[in-house]
């Protein structure tokens, strides 16, 4: 495997961990305050959705941006009344996301669109376009550093950029500030939080809404920056997958980055078997390659991670005693 | 008896004479859904097509998951619709089930294999028009490579994949194909993204020409291909106009064709087996304005040569189904 072959590996890798790691970072906030998450899918749809169908329309990407994010808050606010107000199941409310997210994208964009359950093709201002970052056609032609500047570091849609600025933005926001603090002392013990003085609800709202945002971000880099628009059930299942990174990141953001990019690299090894027949000097079936991300990931669950604690009070609605 | 009752009275007394007068055919799509710009979307245009012509209505329902198809085969089947056209292989097992149930039903299959009185089955030799868009990817490449992406790993896409091969190979026997399989579930057929990436490492493996035979994951195919300024060629439908002047050609199967015959055929149809292919007009690749600038006549006059030689027997073309493997390609 020569440099140019692994530079494109993992620049591909990126771009398959990029909406992982939003969503798992989403998950993360939310499940750090004690709400567990299995909707991170269906809001991620909805956002791919809404991002796409407002870009076609106003030809304005950062506005479809937006009504992503809107329509992902719009779900976890969902989320937050069936579960946090009414104290329901969390799990029951994350599937019921997921059910009207799938089914409630494709109705809509068929009365909107008449395409079939798809936003037309976005064009031009409608796209996140990759960004050339500074001197990256100038040092392209620099041995061994150049190439990783310009191809694997530029080169990519902002919302790649943010995905991993993110991710110290949220290691700092949750052990070096106050909030953060308490948000992490609500998934642990509520009770505590709640005798504190501080308000248990409106901090399990803030965590939710953070998931909100950064779940609309994750969907609309399917459809906005990878992808030209919707297509049904475009989000085929990584949110679950990001589910699973966040396990095996153990709740923490640095390692949840770490997680997200293993899977990543798992895709981008999944196009590549002629690199895999290189490396290991035979040919291997395709379905086994399908399979191992999920092989892996059992391997290192089981081997290396360890005990993978939850936050104590995950799942739990609060009530206040009497 | 107040106007509501005399309404209701009315409407079932309509219901019933239109239910004896003659039995809607009722149309079933596979997982991909009915607007898949495909092979769904085909179906659902050939049934469209006989809805206009004749005037009559059909019913029709989109599986949301695999355990609902045994049961919609039996709520069509027990309200008296007839023919009931499923598409796609997956409904194989569930007629297999369901149809010795119904006597009196006809129930069809595209693409499936039910060996019972009363279904027909309706195949298409994908291999063939594959054969003819691989000759055309041949003729437009100018590195030598060309790419195959399927959508799930099952047979009937192996045998789209095996037929490109070897028309790639009847062309340029040291052509390099590169072919990959977007996954193992059903979630393959719906998976843009990953069709994106499949699609940008078989470009930086050198492939200028790239063929889907993937559902709606081919969407991202045919938008990355165009993206990255390389050629790309769809399939069941005609798709040459998804990017004008980047799409090579569509490898027709004509779904509609099959669909729209069967409810043509109304309560006659019986059961027993049909093949479309390249003699009968069943498949094909599609020209239009759209890429009128991409092929030239002589790349045409060569494959339409081999077209009319398949169609004749004189050109036998491998199919992938009938012994599971493929002269020319290993997968």
């Amino acid at each position: 495997m020569d440099f140019l072959t692994l530079i494109q590996l993992l620049d591909s890798t990126v771009r398959l961990a990029t909406p992982l790691l939003l969503a798992c970072l989403a998950g993360l906030f939310s499940e750090r305050a004690g709400i567990f998450d299995i909707g991170l899918e269906g809001k991620m749809l909805a956002a791919a959705f809404f991002s796409a169908a407002v870009a076609a329309v106003t030809g304005s990407v950062w506005l479809g941006l937006l009504a992503g994010i809107a329509a992902s808050l719009l779900l976890s606010a969902l989320h937050g009344i069936a579960s946090i107000t009414f104290r329901g199941n969390q799990l029951i409310s994350g599937v019921a996301i997921n059910f009207l997210a799938s089914g409630l994208t494709v109705l809509i964009a068929q009365s909107w669109f008449q395409q079939g359950g798809r936003t037309p093709s976005l064009m031009g201002g409608g796209r996140f376009t990759p960004i050339t970052l500074p001197f990256a056609d100038a040092v392209a032609d620099v041995p061994f550093l150049g190439p990783i500047y310009a191809e694997l570091i530029s080169g990519h849609s902002i919302l790649v950029y943010i995905a991993f600025a993110a991710v110290p933005l949220t290691w700092f926001v949750l052990f070096r500030t106050r909030f953060g603090l308490r948000l992490r002392a609500v998934g642990e013990n509520p009770a505590a939080v709640d005798t504190a003085g501080v308000s248990v609800v409106g901090l399990r709202y803030a965590a939710v809404a953070i998931c909100g945002v950064l779940c609309g971000i994750a969907g609309a880099y399917l459809s906005t920056a990878l992808q030209a628009g919707f297509v049904k059930d475009m989000s085929a299942g990584r949110g679950y997958i990001a589910l699973a990174a966040l396990i095996f990141a153990k709740w923490r953001p640095w390692y949840a980055l770490y997680a997200t990019l293993l899977f990543g690299l798992f895709g981008a090894l999944e196009t590549r078997p002629d690199v895999i027949t290189a490396l290991t000097g035979m040919r291997m079936q395709g379905q086994l390659l399908g399979a191992l991300p999920y092989i892996m990931t059992v391997i290192i669950l089981a081997g290396f991670v360890g005990r993978a604690n939850p936050p104590r009070a995950g799942g739990e609605p609060y009530v206040k005693e009497r | 008896m107040t106007l509501m009752q005399k309404f209701l009275g009315a409407a079932a007394g309509l219901a019933l004479t239109a239910g004896a007068a003659f039995a809607e055919p009722a149309l079933v799509y596979d997982l991909g859904g009915k607007f898949d710009k495909s092979f769904n979307e085909a179906a659902f245009a050939g049934a469209q097509r006989w809805a206009e012509e004749t005037g009559g209505t059909f019913r029709e329902i989109e599986m949301q998951s695999e355990a609902q198809r045994e049961q919609a085969l039996r709520r069509f089947a027990e309200s008296g619709a007839n023919p009931v056209i499923t598409t796609g292989f997956a409904f194989s097992s569930a007629l297999e089930v369901v149809a010795p149930d119904y006597p009196d039903t006809t129930f069809v299959t595209i693409d499936g294999w039910v060996d019972a009185p009363n279904v027909k089955v309706i195949g298409f030799t994908e291999h063939e028009g594959s054969y003819l868009v691989g000759m055309l990817a041949a003729e437009a490449s100018k590195t030598g490579t060309v790419g195959f992406i399927g959508g799930m790993d099952i047979p009937l896409i192996r045998k789209f994949a095996c037929g490109y091969a070897q028309g790639v190979k009847a062309v340029n026997p040291d052509a390099t194909i590169i072919s990959n399989m977007t996954g193992t579930t059903p979630a393959a057929w719906n998976d843009p993204v990953k069709g994106s990436e499949l699609t940008k490492a078989q470009i930086s493996q050198g492939a200028d020409v790239v063929y889907a035979a993937a559902g709606g994951t081919g969407v991202g195919v045919l938008q990355t291909a165009a993206d990255e300024g390389i050629l790309s060629i769809g399939v069941d439908s005609n798709q040459n106009h998804l990017h004008p002047g980047k799409v090579l050609t569509s490898m027709l199967k004509r779904v509609d064709v099959a669909v729209y015959e069967s409810m043509k055929a109304g309560d006659a149809l019986e059961g027993g087996v049909e093949v479309l292919d390249l003699a009968n007009g069943g498949v094909g690749y599609a020209m239009d304005e759209n890429n009128a600038d991409l092929v030239t006549e002589e790349m045409k006059a060569p494959v339409d040569a081999a077209a009319a030689s398949i169609a004749a027997g004189d050109i036998v073309v491998h199919d992938y189904t009938s012994d599971d493997s493929c002269p020319a390609l290993t997968f």
